[in-house]
């Protein structure tokens, strides 16, 4: 035993907003750390899935025994044979019809899993699912979204919000811009394919999985299956990517009811074609934007209508208006969204869901009414700055967007910038710069934490957060040990477990607030207990936070994170390529923990943004619905070539709202990126891109050489 | 089975001779990860599009999803786990640990297998698509981040890490060339 004084009385250390390098790095740079796919099992069986390959209709047959007389096939589990699902699971508490995978014979979407073979043998099980004949009666299929369709309807999660009389300010304003922006489907591509293992071992389901927030999965497991909670254990150490894909994926469900049916463990790894079809993707979207200002540039009106679709088996709601809630003053603002059911599967959350598309709307028509009233695209910011939350007229926890913009607008040179647009050429290329600025929410969501403190002076964080990449094993190492005042090297972190407990998945970049307030509250509670004791007893002594009542207690605040974009391009106009050249971010994103991984995460929010700017859309079959470009070669995502030396920097901000100050960056970086680079895009080339991606042919079809 | 569909090879890998069965189908991907356990070698698209599986065959860069382990017999295999020296971090490692090359960490020891190969090519003076004048008696050019980029650009990142591996890369070069 030791002297509990010595422990905790070390002086303050204060590692918070130090550069760490990541505590799994020797991991990640040697091949040692194991992601879901890598873990072996004894015994392990491996299922392949089979996908409808119909737009609608019913499953008439399934040619189960041919494939069962194949080599090494072990079962072939469809809607005939599955265990049946509860209807009431979903991620979000209410039910999820896209998880109820095999329940029936009917075919909602092109894509839609209708079976899985398991075998002894990854290439057993991809021949059997190949070789499995599936016939189908086809139905006809509503495949195309459209602004206009007849089936749009205002849903009941995106009601509409204003405040103010957007009409009549319109109508009053002495300069309107008025314009529809695009976006069209994306898909997350995270590089690690989603991938489950599933056992039943000493009477618990025992997961091994890729996900971003383990658990969540098992409680929606559990119920999904209908088991005790307690029963189901999810892990995912090691996470290779989500951007808002990795919730429970369809691997997982099949995986668990393979498993349960064969009694064998069983890994389900989706290919990359299968992550395209059956893993969700951002919506598309046709945005109208429409801005009064005076003439000097001041809001009088901001009026956002978006229309986007869902599937017909669930409503998931694309909300780009979620920008022009907060980014700017105005008289009156009005939001409106309306939604069609479309036969393709299920959209779902992807980085900065809303504010990514959202941003490209308002930040392009910013841009365009900076250009009507001869003011400077920075300036216009700058006097639409709104005191409290533009409609809700709550204060701000905190908000420095005018520190982004200002401190942007000087690193970047831009006070030398010439609006003229097509006027600078060197060589081939057209020269032109553009900005932007970004908002995404912040805020911390109920978590608990434990920390326990051992007699060697050691002690161990337990929270049942994820690191999909965004370095929280490090951050929140930093946190706890700035709050029991103990260096790093004293303390061990266990997280992507659920026996860890309830806490907060890696998702709205409201992860890192979220589990600091846990670890925190919880190395207070620790402290307390070791204050009363004289010594620490082998197994140690153990503080626990659960910050569900303190988080209930907050005050209604207007909480974001913000950021400034600026772009350097060259376009081509004769072969339409755009290169950027030079991207600066600056962002207010609270108290930043470890400045080398954040910056990482605001870099690769902006790589993200150049990617969906000038490359990604998932094409689809408009007779078929099946996606034309489901691969890494038909959907470009941003290559090395692609991308120039990003930088990346913050200016002071603090969110009052949570003990460590800490607001998200995961999603704050990729919002206004897109914009920035059309808006540079114009400037080059004197032609404005209001679709997304600014691919070479809308560069040659548009703009004149 | 019949015995045709599968066969039994040698695979050198790491240094290291390794007397294995395997389906005729498995690529040289799946028998690292599957049957010899090196599960550093990843799998992002297992069709050649990603350079997330890529290995060194005879000291050249090849993606491992693209090739039947079966064809993989008689070539000298460095994966990801066979970059380090013991215990000692190989440059490109170590440079991507410090400048925080990668983020999930999926697509690193692709990025960094493709690094080490990128580094001897272009000392060797093979020129890429970026390289000005390619002529076989042209000036030796700087592995500059536009060089680099080019040379990468087989090896996706979705994290966005290409603003740091490309400097971590650049890096390693030079300490390369010192230490060489
Ligand atoms: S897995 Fe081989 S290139 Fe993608
Ligand atoms: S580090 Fe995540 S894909 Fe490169």
């Amino acid at each position: 035993m030791t002297d509990l004084t010595e422990s905790i009385s070390a002086p303050p250390v204060g590692v918070v907003g130090t550069s760490h390098v990541r505590l799994e790095g020797r991991e990640k740079v040697t091949g040692a750390a194991r992601y879901a796919a890598d873990v072996p099992f004894e015994g392990l069986a491996h299922g392949s899935l089979v996908l409808a390959t119909v737009a609608r209709g019913r499953i008439t047959s399934i040619g189960v025994d041919d494939v069962l007389a194949m080599p090494g096939v072990l079962g072939v589990i469809h809607h005939g044979n599955a265990p049946r699902l509860n209807p009431e699971a979903g991620l979000l508490g209410t039910g999820d019809a896209t998880l109820q995978l095999l329940q029936d014979d009917r075919v909602p979407h092109v894509g839609r899993p209708v079976a899985l073979v398991v075998a002894e043998t990854a290439e057993q099980a991809r021949a059997g699912a190949d070789a499995l004949v599936v016939t189908y009666e086809e139905e006809e299929a509503d495949l195309v979204f459209s602004a206009d369709h007849p089936g749009s309807y205002t849903p009941a999660a995106a009601p509409e919000k204003h405040k103010g009389d957007v009409d009549a300010e319109l109508a009053a304003a002495p300069v309107v811009v008025d314009q529809r922006y695009t976006t069209p489907q994306e898909h997350h591509s995270a590089m690690e394919p989603h991938a489950s293992m599933a056992r039943w071992a000493d009477g618990r389901l025992e997961v091994v999985d890729s996900n971003q927030g383990s658990f969540l999965v098992s409680y929606v497991l559990s119920v999904l299956f209908r088991l005790d909670p307690g029963v189901v254990r999810v892990r995912a150490e090691h996470v290779g990517g989500g951007f808002g894909s990795k919730g429970i994926g369809p691997q997982l469900i099949l995986a668990v009811m393979a498993t349960t049916e064969l009694k064998r463990p069983v890994r389900v790894a989706l290919t990359r074609r299968q992550v395209f079809a059956t893993t969700g993707m951002r919506a598309a979207t046709d945005q109208r934007v429409r801005l009064g200002a005076d003439s000097t540039g001041r809001l009088r009106a901001i009026d956002h209508d978006t229309a986007t679709h869902t599937s017909t088996i669930h409503e998931f709601v694309e909300f780009p208006g979620e920008v022009t809630n907060a980014l700017y003053a105005a008289d009156a603002i009005r939001i409106r969204t309306s939604l069609v059911k479309v036969n393709l599967p299920t959209p779902t959350w992807m980085r900065a869901p809303g504010c990514a598309p959202g941003s490209f709307a308002l930040e392009s028509a910013m841009d365009e009414l900076a250009e009507a009233v001869g003011v400077d695209p920075v300036e216009l910011r700058l006097r639409n700055e709104p005191e409290v939350g533009p409609i809700s007229g709550l204060p701000f926890t905190s908000r420095n967007l005018v520190g982004c913009l200002t401190e942007g607008a000087r690193r970047f040179g831009w006070a030398d910038r010439d609006p003229r647009p097509g006027v600078r050429r060197e060589g081939r290329w057209l020269l032109g710069t553009g900005m932007a600025a970004g908002i995404y929410g912040a805020g911390s969501l109920p978590s608990t934490a434990a920390i326990t403190a051992h007699p060697d002076g050691t002690f161990t964080v337990g929270i049942g957060a994820a690191d999909i990449g965004t370095g929280a094993r490090t951050a929140l190492v930093l946190v706890a040990a700035d709050a029991l005042e103990v260096p790093t090297s004293a303390i061990r972190i266990d997280i992507a477990d659920s026996d860890l407990g309830q806490a907060w998945f890696a998702g709205g970049s409201r992860g890192t607030s979220s589990w600091t307030w846990a670890i925190t509250a919880a190395a207070t509670d620790l402290r307390e207990k070791l204050a009363d004791i004289a010594h620490i007893p082998a197994d140690g002594i153990t503080g626990r936070a659960d910050t569900a009542p303190l988080i209930g207690a907050l005050e209604q605040r207007e909480n974001h994170a913000h950021g400034a974009q600026f772009a350097e391009v060259a376009v081509d106009p004769s072969s339409g390529e755009v290169r950027v050249r030079r991207m600066l971010g600056i962002f207010a994103a609270g108290r930043i923990i470890n400045p080398l991984t954040t910056r990482s995460q605001l870099i690769g929010g902006m790589t993200m943004g150049i990617s969906m700017a000038l490359h990604e859309e998932g094409l689809r079959d408009a007779q078929f619905g099946g996606q034309v470009n489901g691969d890494l070669a038909g959907y470009h995502v941003s290559a090395h070539a692609d991308i120039p030396a990003i930088e990346a920097d913050w200016v002071p901000d603090y969110d009052p709202s949570n003990p460590s100050g800490v607001k998200g960056v995961g999603e704050v970086a990729i919002v206004g990126t897109a914009a920035a680079v059309a808006n540079a895009v114009w400037h080059a080339t004197g032609t404005r891109q209001r679709s997304l991606p600014i691919s070479l042919e809308r560069i040659l079809t548009t703009t004149n050489a | 089975m019949p015995p045709t569909t599968r066969s039994d090879i040698s695979l050198r890998v790491n240094g290291e001779t390794h007397v294995l069965t395997v389906d005729n189908r498995t690529t040289l991907l799946d028998a690292l990860r599957e049957n010899l356990g090196l599960t550093g070698t990843k799998k992002g698209c297992d069709h050649g599009q990603c350079g997330a599986c890529t290995v060194l065959a005879d000291g050249r860069r090849a993606v491992s999803c693209l090739q039947l382990a079966v064809a993989a017999e008689g070539s000298d295999i460095t994966t990801i786990e066979g970059i380090a020296d013991g215990e000692d971090l190989h440059p490109v490692q170590e440079a991507f640990l410090e400048l925080d090359g990668y983020q999930c960490g999926y697509c690193t020891p692709g990025q960094i297998c493709s690094a080490v190969a990128v580094i001897k090519e272009h000392a060797a003076g093979w020129p890429s698509a970026a390289t000005a004048d390619v002529r076989p008696d042209a000036e030796p050019v700087p592995l500059d981040a536009a060089e680099i980029r080019e040379r990468m650009s087989g090896n996706l990142c979705r994290c966005g890490a290409y603003t740091a591996i490309v400097r971590a890369v650049a890096r390693a070069s030079d300490e390369t060339k010192v230490t060489a």
